[in-house]
């Protein structure tokens, strides 16, 4: 239906098919993660079976977006039972359906289990994963069929944009957002409603509102599932942004990796056109605003802000100097207003429920709540959104579940390969940007890897460098050469070839590109390394002193001579009896980690 | 570039004819559209061939060398054809840290391709990828559509296995 005044968009909501217009809604995880797990053949399975039994009537199967819990996909969640199936399999649709849909009988045995307990977990309220949680961002996550519309007007949705439009001038609505202090979710934590006065105040007859989805932190995925799982609540924030700052056109940016993001973003601007939030005169008002989607082409600096608006006009993405800020010359030269998705779906609650409601949450400078994506050596993965201030051990063990072994966690990684290592003696340092950026990190876009004991930082390092080093664009000597070199160096490391003053080298020659380099990209790329050279410097001692042991061996008190390692050795180096202590060639030892992985015993010791 | 002669004898002509279409529909600043057309001309022939990249300059009115810095800027371009499958190893941190570095070894040692090559028999395409936010089912690799989460180097065997005799039952 078209929405032609707020009346119309009350009226909508009374009519909106209510999550209990049914007597039963089985929500399914559409995720990518639990995608991949085969949640479409599920939800497909169980919708035949409805079908078949004539359920359908009753009973009303919607696919959301990510739950968030992907360590334990695919989910299904029964309403208003608010019971959580976890690890569903394709097989277990007919016992859902027979025994809870039908005869009203839980099904124990695909609840959640906490570890070291024995009871299962029926409700998501009652998991630790989710209790220590506070989803704003994430609100509509897991809650909603991101591909339905009314589903978004019957939790409120667009009723901030009305309340923009019918109430507050742009200049209000700035304020609200200044005064809830939220800050860029996309990396560098500039204020939100600073921003969107600059670009108000920046003279110009059109301007642009962007939404930066060209998340490409590897280990960061709360963009995509935003886009996923709620996307009107970025386009209902985008045009909001385009009222406040006085622009009528929003471009979103979105890597082109993620096929199922774009599709349901490009789904729900055709659906709000129809509905009359986009488009000419929206909700009866003389406020217009359209949004256009704009491919990336996998380009990690696309993610800068300058270098993204080169891309969208058609050219390679290289950064640009700033001043002039994009809020200045952007797109086509015009003032531009450039945002995160996060951020973006942060701005209807707070339009809605006010600044000084968001800004109660969170700590003095960094208000409200962040997403992150926990991956890693955890037992829990997933996306979980935690007011600021939280600690980190808050994250890792209550709602990360700690590590899956129990091996002792060394250090949290944040900040993809901008940022920096957190070791396990500040678990207990409240996260917010300033307490980061002490420590030699950054909020990046919120990844958290998480690292055991058995991870080689070095190795990590090398990793990010060999990432930024790759996705220089060229455009700047210092990060295009300099990136290099430190990955050289680092690869000279780890193949037992460098010397003590390869340590010195690459600490100077990190500060250098830190300092010199065009872009943020160049500007923190020396992170990762630089980080990991002040906490754990013993290891690269090791290399630089080339103490470092770099095979497998066995150790042979613990052995039981069942032959396992053997069999799995993919360059057969590893000899030995049954039931006799097995030795390995360490002349031969690849060093691949399958025999580790093969043991029973924890007999193998790791280099 | 500019002076050299276009040679479009080998693109097949009704793809080019859809093209075509493509770009006649797109409104407004055409050069500006340049990646978009790209997308497009990778969706139709799987690959951009320098001929290609060059009637694509011609059409939007733009210097040869200026669609070639686009297309080898950008790494979703490929100059070289692809193969019938292409397998992607997630190189995404989390993947990292569990092992996908192993897993793109087997990888390369099965198909006997390297990283951003074709293989022998013209079947695989290997490509080190971006994290592709399956985090939670690292290490992840995909072929085509397909996605294999928690794989070991040992699983690699089996999928390859598994598509070649796909093959040569066709």
């Amino acid at each position: 239906m078209k929405v032609k005044n707020y009346n119309d968009l009350v009226a909508w909501k009374e009519k909106c098919p209510r999550k209990l217009d049914y007597k039963i809604n089985v929500l399914i995880c559409n995720g990518t993660s639990c995608l991949s797990s085969d949640s479409e053949m599920i939800s497909v399975l169980l919708e035949q079976e409805l079908k078949s039994r004539n359920l359908e009537a009753e009973i009303r199967t919607i696919r959301t977006g990510c739950f968030g819990f992907c360590g334990q996909g695919p989910i299904i969640k029964i309403e208003p039972d608010d019971i959580t199936y976890v690890q569903v399999k394709v097989e277990d649709i007919k016992e859902i359906v027979d025994s809870h849909l039908i005869n009203n009988i839980v099904v124990d045995r695909l609840l959640y289990q906490e570890p070291d307990k024995t009871e299962v977990v029926g409700n998501s309220s009652g998991m630790n994963f989710y209790k220590k949680q506070m989803r704003i961002a994430l609100r509509n996550c897991g809650e909603i069929d991101p591909e339905n519309i009314e589903h978004y007007i019957s939790n409120d949705g667009y009723f901030a944009l009305a309340k923009v439009l019918f109430e507050l001038t742009p200049e209000e609505v700035i304020q609200v957002v200044k005064k809830s202090g939220l800050r860029g979710r996309g990396g560098g934590g500039f204020y939100t409603g600073v921003k969107w006065e600059m670009s108000r105040k920046s003279p110009g007859d059109e301007k642009y509102i962007i939404c930066n989805a060209d998340e490409g932190d590897p280990g960061a995925f709360m963009d995509r599932s935003i886009m996923e799982g709620d996307p009107h609540s970025v386009l209902e924030a985008m045009i909001i942004a385009g009222y406040a700052i006085g622009a009528n056109k929003g471009l979103v940016y979105i890597r082109a990796e993620y096929g199922v993001a774009t599709n349901r973003v490009r789904k729900a601007i055709n659906d709000a056109r129809e509905s009359g939030f986009l488009g000419k005169n929206i909700l009866g008002t003389d406020f217009s605003f359209d949004i256009e989607i704009k491919l990336g082409a996998g380009a990690f600096v696309c993610g800068e802000e300058t270098a993204l608006i080169k891309s969208m006009e058609g050219h390679r993405g290289e950064p640009q100097k700033k001043p002039p800020f994009p809020s200045q010359s952007g797109f086509r030269g015009k003032p531009s207003n450039v945002n995160n998705v996060e951020t973006f779906a942060n701005i209807p609650s707070i339009i809605l429920k006010g600044a000084e409601w968001y800004s109660s949450i969170g700590t003095e400078k960094s208000k409200g709540t962040k997403v992150f994506a926990l991956a890693g050596q955890i037992r829990n993965n997933g996306l979980v959104e935690v007011p600021m201030g939280t600690t980190f051990r808050e994250i890792v063990y209550d709602i990360g579940g700690g590590h899956p072994n129990g091996k002792d966690i060394k250090a949290i990684q944040i900040g993809g390969p901008s940022g920096g290592v957190i070791t396990k003696e500040y678990f207990d340092m409240s996260i917010d940007y300033e307490s980061l950026l002490a420590m030699g990190a950054m909020m990046g876009s919120g990844g958290m890897i998480i690292m055991d004991e058995d991870t080689d930082m070095v190795q990590i390092a090398k990793f990010y460098l060999e990432f930024t080093q790759d996705e220089s664009c060229g455009k700047c000597t210092p990060c295009r050469i300099g990136t290099k070199r430190m990955y050289e160096i680092l690869e000279r490391l780890v193949n037992m070839e460098g010397s003590p003053e390869d340590l010195e080298r690459l600490r100077v020659l990190g500060e250098n590109i830190k300092n010199t380099s065009l872009c943020g990209l160049g500007q923190t790329a020396p992170n990762p390394v630089l980080s990991t050279m002040k906490y754990f410097r013993e290891e690269y001692e090791a290399y630089a002193y080339r103490t470092k042991k770099t095979k497998y061996s066995i150790d042979p008190k613990l052995c039981i001579g069942c032959t396992k390692c053997a069999r799995n050795c993919p360059v057969s180096c590893i000899e030995g009896s049954v039931r006799q202590p097995h030795y390995i060639d360490e002349s031969k030892c690849i060093a691949c980690g399958a025999c580790y992985e093969a043991c029973p015993v924890n007999a193998i010791i790791k280099p | 570039m500019r002076n050299k002669i276009l040679d479009t004898s080998t693109l097949d002509k009704e793809l080019l004819a859809k093209l075509d279409a493509f770009i006649d529909s797109l409104e407004g600043d055409k050069q500006e559209h340049l990646i978009h057309v790209l997308h497009k001309a990778q969706e139709l022939f799987g690959y951009l061939p320098q001929n290609l990249q060059l009637y694509i300059a011609r059409k939007l009115d733009l210097p040869g060398v200026r669609v070639n810095g686009v297309v080898s800027f950008y790494s979703f371009f490929n100059e070289k054809p692809v193969g019938k499958y292409t397998i992607s190893v997630c190189m995404g941190t989390a993947c990292f840290v569990k092992g996908a570095d192993k897993v793109l070894e087997r990888v390369i040692e099965l198909t006997g391709a390297n990283k951003n090559e074709i293989s022998k028999d013209g079947l695989f395409t290997i490509k080190d990828v971006r994290c592709i936010g399956a985090c939670g089912l690292a290490p992840v690799m995909t072929i085509n559509d397909k996605v294999y989460g928690k794989v070991k180097p040992g699983d690699v065997d089996e999928i390859i296995r598994h598509y070649r005799s796909i093959e040569n039952e066709s």
